[in-house]
């Protein structure tokens, strides 16, 4: 910065150190660039001479797989109706377990977030613990949880459930808590001077300021559990990933049931995607617009 | 919101009132039941109940356990006498020629003192267990006539579980069986062993003081290579496994980032007046973000086969129409006026692009990146099991064997510390460079603005 108090600089002297940041500026963001770019590439080298098969060699086959697999089911289009409505319960499993694990995932995550806010908690001191559960809670991915507990509950959606309930009490617990800062903590003074337990100031003096929010990020959670749950089908959880494995490695004569499944599931993800979209949308700015 | 007529009777308005209470007791109970009744259904559909039967307690047990302890095994060759001594009964971990821990006896007869009294012996022909309060269990392997089990009078207890063929004892100190062709004895320990040095290793078994001062001597290369090759824990390979994972989430996010934004410009409404092409980019958006990153990952390790660069590109595929949609309507939201200042000085369209725009969309953009960044490492974790790459196939390989699940816990505990060290890094990074150019009120906006797109 050029001190103005110090006499008053002529024109040229202004425009000289105007021009040395500018160019300082650009310095230090093309040194930047330069640095992002040869991250990136090198970044993608190292991915590329780790893998299996190079990029090189590969991009030119990525639309093989889709097509033989269209092509077939484009021969067997007659019974793809039939596969649509066979697997509509695998469908509906994978659609129960997002909808248990994000029900249970919020109300875990709600005591979490009550327990961890400033001026809501009943245990002022245990806040830091309450907030590390979550964020270890948060840091697992439910694949881990998922494949440890089938081998000791078995495949099936139960195993499922649970480690993305896990994962989801852990994220909406850090977002709930997040809502809670902005509460207004004056219905819970007021619920207090009447001699209201921990639960009553919580469930009359919180839940109905921040019931909108959390509904809002519930339901965008809704619909990252939904390909979560597909996704943990694959590795043997139950539901409509595990179809589509199963007819997956058949390979070639059942390319018309992983069609039928992948449409499933586009259309599933989409529809989810668009309606909790309009929901959130009316959640956070009103009905009437 | 219903509003009171102030006209209404005394009676009319407490009707009324009492409707609305009744009304939002409704609400308060009936919504809990609703949820209730869901859970109730989905407690029968998936069979919870039939689950709790069919669990495997005792797997869980074993891997408990395991996680945090290990045995080793004395193994001895019933056929030529031979006894061996090896860490989890691996190769890998087994005691060099001539070598045993100080619990093992070896010799003519092979002594193995399992603690509290309890002492097995490898004798010439026979295997003694001697349990403190029970009595001596002597068997005689024959490859013809069987184990030959002789134990004390009485009944057989449960922790014993004898056949002609087969001996197997269980108690606190350890675990003995015995068939035709080998005689085995578990002793448990807690702790991972050999996490830094293998048996092999000149290094193993020297405390850290020690190794401090043989550093400072000079050997902390070879230490350092001793330990960076543990055959057992292959911390090498685990070093890269998780470097493959974050360069997958690196490269994926803001591989995405840069063919997003671009393709976020033709989407916004007010940089692209072409309505149908604008229809198009947000069709494909949709479409690449309904497909999925499981879908994605098929369909690319078909092309690509199996490892990182594989999850990078279904990465950044996925996250190319998540980015597209968020950038997109980042730009329908940015202030004309700067745009017009900038115009106003007789710049051209990039010009306008690069000063009117950027700078308004940046903080948006490296918060969402970010933000991804740290979502994406957990989501290449997934990715990697599933298509072969990373800490996640490590992860699922370990856990494949059904053993080493000490490893597993190895593996969770490094996976939940990237996960949790990307967090912290990401919001060490965004918090430096947004608050370094926009002001701590502006932050505010960004924040709430950029929230509802958060993937945690």
């Amino acid at each position: 910065m050029t001190d103005l108090s110090a006499g008053s600089p002529s024109v040229a002297e202004i425009r000289d150190d105007y021009a040395a940041q500018v160019q300082r500026k650009r310095v230090y963001g093309g040194i930047l660039l330069i640095l992002f770019v040869s991250l990136m590439a090198a970044g993608f080298r190292t991915a590329d001479a780790r893998n299996a098969g190079s990029f090189t060699d590969g991009w030119h086959r990525i639309l093989d797989y889709p097509t033989e697999v269209l092509s077939e089911a484009w021969e067997k289009v007659a019974l793809l109706p039939a596969h649509l409505v066979h697997f509509m319960p695998a469908l509906i499993e994978t659609l129960n377990i997002a909808a248990a694990s994000t029900l249970i995932g919020a109300v875990v995550g709600t005591f979490l977030s009550l327990l961890a806010t400033r001026g809501m908690a009943p245990w002022p001191a245990l806040i830091p613990l309450f907030r590390r559960i979550s964020d270890i809670c948060r840091a697992v991915p439910e694949i881990v949880i998922a494949l440890v507990l089938i081998f000791v509950l078995g495949g099936g959606p139960v195993p499922a459930m649970i480690a993305i309930a896990i994962h989801t009490a852990g994220a909406l617990g850090k977002l709930f808590s997040e809502v809670n800062e902005n509460a207004s903590l004056k219905p819970v003074e007021g619920l207090h001077s009447v001699g209201a337990s921990w639960a009553q100031r919580m469930y009359l003096g919180v839940i109905p300021q921040v019931g909108p929010n959390y509904v809002s990020y519930a339901l965008l959670r809704f619909e990252i559990n939904i390909r979560a749950s597909a996704i943990l089908g694959f590795v043997g959880a139950g539901g409509i990933g595990y179809e589509l494995r199963n007819s997956m490695s058949w390979g070639q004569g059942k390319y018309d049931e992983a069609a039928a499944i992948f449409i499933l599931l586009f259309v599933t993800i989409v529809l989810v995607d668009q309606l909790s979209g309009v929901l959130r949308n009316r959640l956070t700015h009103g009905a009437a617009k | 919101m219903s509003t009171f007529a102030t006209n209404l009777p005394i009676e009319a308005l407490k009707s009324e009132a009492d409707k609305l209470f009744v009304r939002k007791r409704i609400m308060n109970f009936g919504l809990p039941l609703l949820v209730l009744l869901y859970l109730a259904y989905v407690f029968f559909a998936f069979d919870v109940a039939g689950l709790y039967e069919k669990a495997s307690w005792k797997n869980g047990k074993t891997l408990v356990a395991d996680s945090y302890s290990y045995k080793t095994h004395v193994t001895r060759d019933n056929r030529n006498g031979e006894v061996s001594v090896a860490i989890e009964g691996e190769r890998k971990g087994e005691y060099p020629e001539g070598t045993s821990p100080d619990w093992v006896e070896m010799g003519q007869t092979t002594v193995i003192d399992l603690e509290n009294g309890h002492v097995v012996t490898f004798g010439l022909k026979s295997i003694e267990y001697d349990v403190p309060g029970y009595g001596l269990i002597r068997t005689t392997p024959d490859r013809r006539k069987g184990v030959q089990a002789e134990l004390p009078a009485g009944d057989v207890p449960d922790w014993i579980n004898v056949s002609k063929n087969r001996l197997a004892v269980t108690t606190d100190a350890g675990r003995l069986t015995v068939t035709r062709n080998r005689s085995e004895v578990f002793r448990y320990f807690n702790g991972w062993e050999l996490f830094w040095f293998t048996l092999d290793s000149p290094y193993y078994g020297k405390g850290p003081g020690e190794l401090m001062g043989l550093a400072f001597a000079g050997e902390a290369g070879a230490i350092w290579t001793e330990f960076w090759t543990n055959k057992m824990w292959r911390h090498q390979d685990v070093a890269w496994a998780i470097f493959e994972t974050i360069l997958m989430a690196f490269l994926g996010t803001l591989g995405a980032g840069i063919v997003a934004l671009p393709l976020a410009f033709i989407a916004a409404r007010n940089f692209n007046p072409l309505g149908s092409v604008r229809f198009g980019v947000r069709r494909v958006f949709d479409f690449v973000r309904g497909v999925d990153a499981l879908i994605w990952t098929v369909v690319l390790s078909r092309a690509f086969g199996p490892g990182p660069l594989t999850g990078a590109l279904a990465i950044l595929v996925t996250d190319t129409g998540t980015f597209g949609k968020i950038f997109s309507e980042a730009l329908e939201n940015v202030d004309k006026k700067q745009i017009e200042g900038v115009q106003s000085t007789g710049a051209n369209a990039p010009q306008r692009y690069r000063f009117g725009v950027i700078p308004q969309i940046t903080p948006v953009l490296i918060s969402q990146l970010l933000y991804f960044l740290e979502s994406n490492t957990r989501s290449a974790t997934i990715i990697g099991a599933i298509t072969g790459g990373g800490i996640g196939l490590l992860l699922t390989q370990a856990i494949i064997t059904q053993k080493d699940w000490e490893e597993v816990a190895y593996y969770i505990v490094l996976i939940i510390l990237m996960v949790m060290f990307m967090d912290w890094f990401s919001g060490w990074l965004r918090r430096k460079l947004i608050s370094g150019d926009v002001k701590t009120p502006r932050k505010r906006k960004v924040d709430s603005k950029a929230k509802p797109f958060v993937l945690p």
